[in-house]
């Protein structure tokens, strides 16, 4: 028995080895092979409702399912909204308060009506929700007992249907939305917005609690939002109180994408929920891909639809091309069918060391560099720009960077006596202290250059944002010859001094100025980066004390303004300046709004604020631009943030993956990448030649070891037995 | 420069005097004397307790700290700060850091910049590092052996003529514990008169010298290892013995609590103490205004942790051990002739549980020393601005993927980890073969 | 025998409601439940109205030990402690907060975890045991005495350095199996190879210095001495007495390891990329998922439990002196 398993095991194994020449590969023989994209996940995603989903790495797996009305343009730039699944941009109106239609400048506009035109080929991927009986009813409608018990995944349902899209879809899942019970993250901030949202958000809550006391099922079709009108099956209006252009980027965003009542209420059935099977983990999408496998803990897998949509990918002008700085290997596929690739695999990936070695080894298509990695794949050239190393260019290997939307900052908490306040001697200490954190050497210690100084708060490619000297931060640079240079350090001395702090000396206490700066970092490399904070204010002569603590406790200390000085970062929801200049925005400080605001800061300055008002709605005008500047001179001069930096992303990408072009605002983009599986499949053949020579020295020396032991044995056994021997015979 | 004792170091004292004390008292019986000859007998045994005391020596020279009054060019200090005698001998490598990685002897850094030269030009090449003196390696390796090896003669000297004049019986290998002691001076002698002109291993991300480092980590490493028993000894010995002599009730008041304990993860203990911590320090934040008070603070509450997850199965044997003593003869007698119960336990119970607690405290020091390494991975072990060689593997894990790997880190710790290790392995393999009563025949 | 693990079983009651105390303490002194709805929301702008109803839908808006609200014995039994203990007793351990079933959940990683742990405790085993055997046959000479030497040095290396290692030799110099990862069935073998190559060689050291103890102690007993006087080979002698007679300790400093397996490692999975249990307690502390972090603590508790209860009765089982 024993034997016959471990045959068996040794004939597997030969077998294995024989039938692929690579041994470490972690996919199999027929997938590698195949046009599969292979990537990877650092933490599970946790829910995959687009009514509750907020995640960069859930949006990534979700965006490939979900079609929201909208989407970014891929290549494009500056960002772009495009129709996605509507036949055109919507069609906008405004109404005065008693619904008259009036003109766009107008003071009398009181509300904004969308128009969304559907397009008509729109089907849902295949699943078992839609699967109808011969009489027209529902097949999955009541599982039985029986097929549930049976049930392990969704795929155990034999029977699939599909069906179009219809503007009821849409309108559902925004009643969705309104369910608190469903916890969505932007109910709050689209209840000012959508009209009759805060009604029937109250009411459908208090329905949906009585039905869950009750054991029902919630049907949402019944309860209508005011504002939330189905015209017919191809047209949605919705209205919104006032004006509001960031909405259409709401509209790009997963929170729109239709959800079939079908699917909703198939996924309430009773039994289905301790199976794991719901909307938070089997998605029904129109997307391009669904999801064919969920296993949070180790892969998921993507699936080419088979209803999808025709999309073309798409084709740029010149002049465009050339806005967008596009190289023409990206505009190859121009007006080819997407999507391109059949399956995506992406695998958990917890550490960083596995990650990268085997994205060398060509079983990760892209990989992203982490700050050990970096030197080993990028040289810095001597303009700044990053250039490949040797061994990567011979590994075929390119690499693919841009400035992200997002911004990190270290903020003044503006309520604190110190380090807060508006007078003069409080704004220089703080413009003081702007000026002696070098964010040039931060970005080249830490971030190996993977960054740009900040200006302000407005990083590249959003409206508002100034390259060369009319960018610049007066108050902390100059520009010379053409560059821009930190003020040196006596400027930030002198500051001190008339700020009250000679040589970071009180004048009026005659101690030493001591400042608190809290933060969670307990990384292996927060030592360093510690050390380095403490030393930008040693500059000063200023004692800066690090007060490290959990999440929760820095957390609540930001929301109660108990904090001098803290790190934090913000990016982007959508391209527009008005998603950062909120973060200043007085109304929105976080100690008077209980904990609710995003400006931790509690920057309050009344001038900003009326400003702030003001560009808030309107459209990107040189009108617009002007105000802005004007509000970024106001934030500079008052210094509630040291600008910190606005990081870059970094790809490395390999030579059979095609179209890869970062775009930080659109998630699905999928849809637009290619893969060569077959200059893969010999490339990785090539690199991952097994070492056979150590497994033949090993075996031979524990052959010859045993055989050692053997004899050993059979030598002290002969010395015991032959004495023993000897007096036998006698 | 005042002397500026830390909590950490103020423990550390008090269990030398503790030591001291219970040395001293022990010398004075004979059995217990000959037990320890009997230990020290073996010339590993006997090697291995020099190797130790060498570590021990270094932390206790990283615990007594200074802080700085007044600042000065030439020692390059800075005012407010504390420093250790350590640093005060590793100065010229506590504060002229590099700025990236170098190899060990290394002249240049491990990877090459881009330098614009005199025509504007950039180009690549390999930067030479700033705090190294290209000398002859062979004339300071000797010279440094030298040294130490004459240092290392001086002192065996006196011990040598101390011995002598004591007359005692020379059963103990006093040679192999020569020999070791000479070896280990010449070598750290070697080291440290390199280390003014090279970085001997190497230097680490950010410039930091590895050899400092890894020194500096001597002290987190040992106070892990035996400050823990100063938590553990107490709660275990007290609560096993109390539970194994009164039975009935106290007996399964503890038995619940023993097994309670170790059932909770030890991950959410330690998080639980890291935040104790914190409410402590912003209660008293004047007492912990810099970092390495915060630190240090941190590495106790660690240690108390530890101590309180890990009496547990120490309380076990003990209380075992003590079932089966309270059955013995003498101590029916000596109840029988109405000693007090205290007397009893103190007298005749604990005396006789000693082998089982020196057999676990040499046995958890080495596995205390390893944990503080995982723990440092979950990321729950001592604050990460310390010094810990938890801390430099969980960096060098990162270091390794790099092309070409970054190993000098990696090693230096694994060295001083290993040496420590093993120097207690051999050792607690001496006392337990000695002390346990299985192998008496 | 049946009344005493009766008597145990019930024994066990208490323990684990003190477990499950003092877990309800330290977390809750750790995050209150706002900061769990905030860790959860995950938001950018988290706003009271989605506290109050994340802390509703949970059930953690009781409170903790004493509801002051409630009437007569509600005042104890309508609170979180008391309503989330009830349950986990049932062995109904809830929904995480990613809103998956966690019973399920943790069937689902328990295979992973077993495939590396079960392998190398046995493969461990064998090898420790043989090596052991080995050694016990040659006693006294240079092979002893060096392996014993190597066994200390082995066991005197962090496990960290052993994955670091093995990870840089075998998977990425000599590429024989991937660094990382994980598959069921037999495609999942090539996975499983250096986990537990490394795990069985880490445990190398202090294993055969155990199983050495024990053989060493046998084979000076007087029923050896006779077996090998009756002109017994010596490797029959230790095969059929040694082995045998050191099979009471060996199971029994075994047995109590065995329901800890199911419970996995956590630094061999994180490394190696398995989807087992070993991270699942620590990434729920992190992630503030509280039905996680009890779930976890009270099935490790009930396997710790077990695994005490399995040893007594290994204990009858092999030597009949011991009577319960």
């Amino acid at each position: 028995m024993f034997l016959a398993v471990r045959s068996t095991f040794l004939l597997f194994f030969m077998v294995a080895i024989l039938d692929a020449s690579v041994w470490n590969s972690p996919y199999s023989e027929t997938l590698r092979r195949q046009n599969v994209l292979f990537s990877s996940f650092s933490s599970p995603p946790k829910h995959l409702d687009p009514v509750l989903s907020y995640n960069a790495n859930e949006w990534a797996i979700l965006s490939q399912i979900y079609e929201p009305p909208l989407q970014y343009n891929y290549l494009k730039r500056p960002y772009v909204l495009e129709p996605l699944s509507l036949t055109d941009m919507p069609e906008v109106t405004y109404l005065d308060r008693l619904g008259k239609e009036v003109d766009r400048l107008s003071d009398k506009v009181s509300y904004s009506r969308y128009r969304l035109y559907l397009r008509e080929d729109i089907r849902y991927a295949p699943h078992p929700a839609f699967a109808r009986n011969s009489n027209g009813t529902l097949r999955y409608g009541k599982i039985d007992w029986k097929t549930l018990d049976s049930l392990e995944t969704l795929n155990d349902l034999k029977e699939r249907g599909s069906r179009r899209v219809t503007a009821e879809d849409y309108a559902y899942a925004i009643k969705r939305m309104a369910v608190r019970q469903y916890h969505s993250p932007i109910l709050d901030t689209m209840i000012p917005y959508i009209v009759g949202l805060r009604a029937f958000s109250k009411q459908i809550t208090a329905v949906a609690k009585d039905k869950r006391e009750k054991k029902e099922v919630l049907d949402l079709r019944p309860y209508h939002i005011r504002g939330v009108k189905v015209i017919d099956r191809n047209t949605l209006e919705i209205t919104i109180r006032g004006k509001y252009p960031q909405f259409l980027y709401w509209l790009a965003m997963n929170f729109f994408a239709p959800i079939p009542w079908e699917a909703d209420l198939f996924y309430q059935q009773e039994g289905l929920q301790a199976k794991n099977i719901s909307l938070d983990t089997t998605p029904v999408g129109t997307g391009a891909y669904y999801l064919a496998e969920n296993n949070p803990n180790a892969r998921m897998r993507l699936k080419r639809n088979p209803l999808f949509h025709t999309e073309y990918y798409p084709s740029l002008s010149l002049i465009e091309q050339q806005a967008a700085g596009i190289s023409e290997a990206l505009l190859a596929d121009s007006g080819q069918p997407l999507p391109f690739i059949d399956e995506a695999v992406y695998s958990l990936e917890k550490e960083s060391i596995p990650l990268w070695n085997k994205f060398l080894q060509g079983y990760y298509d892209a990989s992203g560099i982490s700050a050990e990695a970096f030197d080993q794949a990028v040289q810095i050239g001597s303009s700044g720009s990053m250039g490949l190393s040797e061994a990567m260019k011979q590994q075929g290997i390119s690499l693919i960077s841009a400035v992200q939307p997002s911004i990190f900052y270290m903020a003044f908490n503006m309520a604190d006596p110190v380090v807060g306040g508006y007078s003069v001697a409080q704004r220089k200490l703080r413009q003081a202290i702007s000026i002696a954190q070098d964010q040039e050497e931060y970005i080249s210690i830490f971030l190996n250059g993977r960054g740009v100084a900040a200006q302000g708060p407005i990083p590249p490619g959003i409206f508002g944002h100034e390259e060369g000297k009319r960018g610049i931060n007066p108050v902390v640079y100059d520009w010379v010859e053409g560059r821009r240079v930190r003020k040196s350090l006596a400027v930030a001395k002198r500051l001190l001094a008339e700020a009250g702090y000679p040589g970071g000396i009180s004048a009026k206490t005659g101690k030493r100025l001591k400042l608190y700066y809290d933060t969670t970092a307990t990384g292996p490399d927060d030592r360093a980066l510690m050390d380095w904070r403490r030393k930008q204010f040693a500059k000063l002569g200023i004692e800066l004390v690090i007060r490290a603590t959990d999440y929760n406790r820095f957390q609540e200390k930001v929301r109660k303004g108990k904090v001098q000085l803290f790190s934090w970062g913000w990016n982007a929801d959508y391209p527009d300046p008005e998603n950062f200049l909120f973060l200043l925005y007085g109304g929105n400080a976080v100690i008077d709004t209980n904990g609710a605001g995003i400006n931790s800061a509690n920057y309050k300055n009344p001038e900003f604020d009326t400003l702030f008002r003001e560009i808030r709605t309107m459209e990107n005008t040189p009108e617009r631009l002007a105000k802005i500047e004007k509000m970024l001179q106001i934030a500079r001069e008052d210094a509630p943030w040291v600008w910190g930096f606005y990081p870059k992303s970094l790809v490395l990408v390999h030579s059979w993956f095609k179209n890869v072009s970062p775009n930080a605002m659109a998630n699905n983009t999928l849809k637009y990448k290619r893969i060569d599986p077959r200059t893969r499949y010999v490339k990785q053949e090539l690199w991952n030649r097994p070492a056979v020579l150590p497994l033949l020295i090993m075996i031979a020396a524990a052959v010859l070891g045993l055989l050692w032991l053997y004899r050993a044995y059979r030598k002290s056994e002969e010395a015991v037995i032959s004495p023993a021997g000897k007096e036998g015979k006698s | 420069m005042t002397l500026h004792l830390l909590l950490t170091d103020i423990l550390v004292w008090v269990l030398v005097l503790l030591f001291v004390l219970l040395g001293w008292r022990m010398g004075r019986s004979v059995q217990i004397r000959r037990t320890w000859h009997r230990i020290f007998r073996s010339k590993v045994a006997m090697a291995s307790a020099v190797i130790l005391l060498f570590y021990i020596l270094f932390a206790l020279l990283d615990s007594v700290h200074f802080r700085v009054d007044n600042a000065n060019e030439k020692n390059a200090l800075r005012e407010g700060e504390i420093v250790s005698l350590l640093d005060l001998g590793m100065l010229h490598r506590k504060h002229y850091s590099e700025r990236t990685y170098s190899a060990p002897f290394a002249l240049r850094e491990y990877t090459k910049s881009t330098v614009v030269d005199e025509q504007g030009r950039a180009r690549q090449r390999y930067l030479p590092l700033c705090y190294v003196k290209d000398g002859d390696y062979i004339r300071q390796s000797v010279l440094g052996a030298g040294l130490g090896l004459l240092i290392a003669l001086g002192f065996i000297l006196v011990h040598w003529v101390w011995r002598r004049k004591r007359e005692e019986e020379t059963v103990l290998p006093w040679l192999s514990a020569y020999i070791t002691f000479a070896l280990l001076f010449m070598l750290f002698g070697c080291m440290y008169v390199m280390s003014f002109s090279y970085h001997v291993l190497g230097t680490d991300k950010v410039g930091g010298d590895v050899l400092y480092a890894s020194l500096k980590s001597i002290r987190t490493g040992v106070l892990i290892g035996t400050l823990t028993t100063l938590v553990t000894l107490p709660l275990a010995v007290v609560l096993g013995v109390s539970a194994g002599y009164f039975r009935g009730w106290v007996d399964d008041v503890i038995q619940y609590l023993y097994t309670t304990l170790s059932s909770i993860p030890g991950v959410l203990l330690i998080a639980a103490g890291v935040l104790t911590m914190q409410v402590v320090m912003d209660q008293y934040a004047d007492w912990f205004a810099s970092t390495l008070e915060r630190s240090d603070l941190r590495l106790l509450f660690l240690i108390v942790i530890l101590g309180v997850t890990s009496w547990t199965s120490l309380c076990r044997m003990v209380r075992a051990e003590t079932l089966r003593i309270a059955k013995m003869d003498y101590v029916t007698a000596a109840r029988a002739f109405g000693v007090g119960k205290m007397r009893i336990m103190l007298r005749h119970i604990v005396p006789n549980l000693m082998h089982i607690i020196l057999i676990s405290v040499a046995l958890d020091f080495s596995g205390l020393v390893l944990a503080e390494a995982v723990l440092s991975y979950v990321g729950v072990g001592v604050d990460p601005t310390m010094y810990s060689w938890g801390n430099m593997i969980n960096q060098a894990r990162l270091e390794m993927a790099r092309e070409p790997m970054v190993w000098w880190s990696l090693f230096a710790s694994f060295i001083f980890m290993f040496i420590l290790v093993l120097a207690a392995n051999l050792f607690s393999d001496r006392v337990q073969h000695v002390l346990d009563p299985r192998n008496v025949s | 025998m049946f009344a005493y693990i009766i008597r145990r079983v019930l024994y066990a009651i208490p323990i684990l409601i003190g477990v499950n105390l003092i877990t309800f303490m330290l977390f809750f002194m750790l995050n209150s439940p706002d900061d769990m709805a905030r860790a959860q929301l995950g938001a950018k702008q988290t706003t009271p109205a989605m506290i109050t109803a994340w802390k509703a839908e949970k059930g953690y808006d009781k409170p903790l030990f004493y509801n002051e609200k409630a009437l007569g014995i509600e005042k104890v039994t309508d609170t979180l402690f008391v309503q989330e203990s009830l349950k986990l007793f049932a062995f109904d351990f809830g929904r995480s907060d990613a809103n998956r079933d966690i019973g399920r959940e943790i069937r689902e990683r328990m295979g992973p975890s077993l495939s590396i742990a079960l392998p190398t405790f046995l493969i461990a085993l064998v090898t420790n045991i043989s090596l052991a055997l080995l050694l016990v046959l040659f006693r006294g000479s240079m092979l002893d005495l060096s392996m014993m030497v190597a066994a200390v040095m082995i066991m005197s290396v962090s496990g960290l350095f052993y994955i670091i290692l093995g990870q840089v030799l075998f998977s990425k110099l000599w590429h024989w199996v991937p660094i990382s990862g994980y598959a069921h069935g037999w495609e999942g073998v090539k996975f499983i190879l250096l986990p537990v190559f490394i795990g069985v060689f880490a445990g190398l050291g202090s294993g055969v210095r155990w199983y050495r103890a024990i053989f060493l102690e046998q084979i000076n007993q007087d029923y050896v001495r006779t077996a090998r006087a009756k002109g017994l080979s010596e490797i029959r002698v230790l095969f059929t007495h040694v082995l045998r007679n050191g099979m009471l300790p060996i199971l029994t400093g075994v047995v109590v390891i065995i329901p800890s397996l199911f419970m996995g490692s956590l630094i061999m999975e994180s490394f190696f990329g398995i989807p087992g249990l070993g991270s699942y307690t620590i990434d729920a502390i992190n992630a503030q998922d509280f039905a996680i972090v009890k779930a976890m603590v009270f099935l490790g508790s009930v396997l710790y439990i077990v695994g005490l209860i399995l040893t007594d009765i290994s204990y009858t089982l092999f030597d009949p002196r011991v009577t319960l």
